[in-house]
């Protein structure tokens, strides 16, 4: 089972149980003169918002840039995004807490994502993200996760390790994982989903040879 | 049968616009350009293609609802790929971009869109990249943009990751997500086609529907729909997984009955086990058993045995394993996706996954199963959207067909646990409003 919290029971806002303060004002859009954004960030979130026939189509994107910058959606990567984008840190922040890929806690720079859904689970994938867990131990650099089906059952089971799909994975292949990350190898080279051929094997490689 | 998707689908380079020009590529968009738009809806109909994405919709039908009138209308393509047991797209944007890209260029001219997205599901990294550097190479080749081969058809194409949600793959959650804002399903009607993104007239079509557009103009739509069976037209991607000895993506004619499927192409269960049941349309499909096995895998004859074809992803369950795990796998999911905005599907879903733990640790009694069933038929219908129903399908269903092994199980479970045996299931009175 995933244990990504988007819902507790009775709202799906994270903190919807705690008190807030009614005297205080609510948050207004950042002011740009006294919100400091790095300029690499401000130049790819403006390059995103170009795309677009409406700015707040950015969002998403935007937020991956603050992500990959800041490591997770810090209030100040927030903040950040929702001086640039023009829109409340409320704004943001709604739309941060609901998507799994974004974090709203300060995590390890390697992010390995274990499929524990149905077809990696009747395959191993909940023994898979323990052992991944077990040979991490509590290395602060390594944020693990049972994550909902990543799309890849052919290799199940499998993981997404800092955006790279490998399997089909082995209990011995996790700590390789976690060896081969720390020493900043690149994870599994031979069981990488791009050097996979389709199953669909009848020849589909094209007839004359070539 | 020869294969229309996966065509030539491994050769090296494959996915760069030098090969795939000379395999014949981008030569569907040179006569499609020089063709009537309304001829090229006419040639989809005419093919029966059916959507591809899970509701199975035909695609000229609904190209035909955008109005024709001057205003700006969007293409979007839902690579969101989220449901369970499905990766036929993934194979198909990694080594195939240009083909999803011609697709999408053809379809947006049929309707008049200036403007096209392409939604993918922030986990595939790989697949993005790829598509980002096709659609650069279409670009350089004057294959979007302005003024496309002088035909005076403009398009613009942007691909947009997501971020990790389920629902997204719902055609009006994943409006609102390209809108930036938070996933939710929007009311229907109106129907995106009439009010979609930023409430102009949208197309949304799943990669494998708009990767088989090109074909389609190419040998004409008479021609595809001389491919599979009566009101299932043409081949399929199938993604088969589980408890399978080849499992991956394969391309079969619609109508070849599931067994060829299951043990021909995807080599079934390993030695010594048997089929226990089968999801034959990603997780959401209502299971099936051994005995349906023989069913034609086509859309109306998964529709007549009670379940559906859904994204054609099938996920087989060995006899190893217990119906109680599946069912609750399957619940927690969609506890997990459920964006909570319509109560039954936010409540059913939590719900559902409480009493199955109290089913799985051995608290419960038969008359849960009776409370787990109610909930489901509850669930179905009464939502913006189908997540809800897309658990309680086969959640329904497991309970429906193994309720003796639930029973079992709870019997089982409270004898081990010394709370010794449960009453009696109780007659559930019938209410007729």
């Amino acid at each position: 089972m995933s244990e990504v919290t988007r819902f507790t029971h009775g709202s799906r806002i994270p903190g919807w149980d705690q008190s807030t303060d009614p005297s205080k004002p609510a948050a207004a859009i950042p002011d740009p003169a006294t919100t400091p954004v790095p300029e690499k960030l401000r130049a790819a979130i403006e390059a995103e918002i170009a795309k677009y026939p409406e700015r707040r189509s950015a969002l998403i994107p935007a937020l991956h840039h603050a992500q990959e910058h800041h490591g997770w959606c810090s209030p100040e990567a927030i903040e950040q995004v929702a001086c640039v984008m023009r829109l409340t840190p409320g704004e943001v922040a709604a739309v941060v807490t609901f998507y799994d890929m974004f974090e709203s806690k300060p995590v390890g720079k390697n992010t390995i994502y274990v499929c524990t859904n149905i077809s990696c689970s009747l395959n191993g994938g909940d023994r898979i993200l323990a052992a991944m867990r077990n040979a991490a131990g509590d290395d602060p650099d390594f944020n693990i996760r049972g994550f909902e089906c990543l799309g890849a059952c052919d290799m199940a089971p499998m993981a997404s390790v800092n955006g790279e799909y490998v399997g089909p994975l082995t209990d011995e292949d996790c700590s390789q994982v976690i060896a081969q990350l720390t020493a900043g190898e690149t994870p599994l080279p031979a069981k990488q989903l791009s050097l996979r051929p389709c199953a669909d094997a009848a020849g589909r490689t094209g007839g004359d040879g070539q | 049968m020869s294969a229309i998707l996966f065509d030539r689908i491994d050769e090296p380079g494959l996915a760069t616009i030098d090969v795939y020009t000379r395999r014949g590529g981008y030569s569907a968009l040179r006569k499609a350009l020089a063709m009537p738009r309304e001829a090229i809806i006419e040639e989809l109909k005419v093919s029966g293609l059916r959507g591809r994405g899970g509701a199975g919709f035909s695609m000229g039908t609904k190209a035909s609802f955008i109005p024709g009138a001057e205003i700006d209308k969007y293409l979007v393509c839902n690579a969101d790929e989220s449901e369970p047991g499905t990766f036929k797209d993934r194979e198909l944007m990694q080594k195939k971009p240009h083909q999803l890209i011609e697709g999408m260029i053809i379809s947006a001219y049929a309707v008049g869109a200036n403007r096209s997205f392409i939604y993918i599901r922030g986990e595939y990294v790989l697949q993005a990249e790829m598509l980002e550097r096709a659609i650069a190479e279409a670009k350089q080749a004057g294959h979007l943009g302005e003024n496309i081969h002088g035909s005076g058809f403009s398009l613009d194409l942007v691909l947009q990751r997501g971020a990790g949600a389920y629902i997204c793959g719902e055609e009006t959650g994943l409006l609102d997500s390209l809108e930036g804002k938070r996933g939710n399903p929007r009311l229907k009607p109106p129907f995106p086609a009439n009010e979609g993104l930023y409430k102009g007239p949208t197309l949304i079509n799943n990669v494998e529907t708009l990767a088989t557009v090109p074909p389609i103009i190419e040998m004409g739509g008479a021609e595809y729909a001389k491919l599979g069976v009566e009101n299932s037209a043409g081949t399929k991607l199938v993604s088969v997984s589980g408890n399978v000895q080849r499992p991956g993506n394969y391309e079969i004619e619609l109508g070849i009955s599931s067994r060829e499927i299951i043990f021909g192409l995807a080599g079934g269960p390993e030695a010594g086990r048997s089929v226990k049941l089968w999801f034959p349309g990603g997780s959401s499909s209502p299971a099936l058993t051994a005995d349906d096995l023989d069913i034609p895998y086509d859309f109306d004859s998964l529709a007549k045995a009670g379940s559906m074809l859904g994204s054609g992803a099938i996920i087989v369950v060995d006899d190893s394993v217990r119906v109680v795990d599946v069912a609750l796998k399957l619940a927690s999911f969609y506890r997990h996706e459920s964006c909570g905005k319509c109560t039954p599907c936010r409540e059913g879903t939590n719900w559902t996954v409480n009493m199955l733990e109290r089913v799985q640790s051995g608290e419960a009694t038969p008359m849960d199963l009776d409370i787990i069933a109610s909930v489901q038929e509850q669930i179905i219908g009464n939502c913006l959207c189908v997540l809800g129903d897309a658990m309680a399908m086969p959640v329904g269903s497991l309970v429906a067909k193994f309720r003796p092994e639930f029973e079992a199980h709870i019997e089982a479970a409270r004898e081990r646990n010394g709370l010794g045996a449960s009453q009696p299931a109780v007659e559930q009175p019938v209410l007729t409003i």
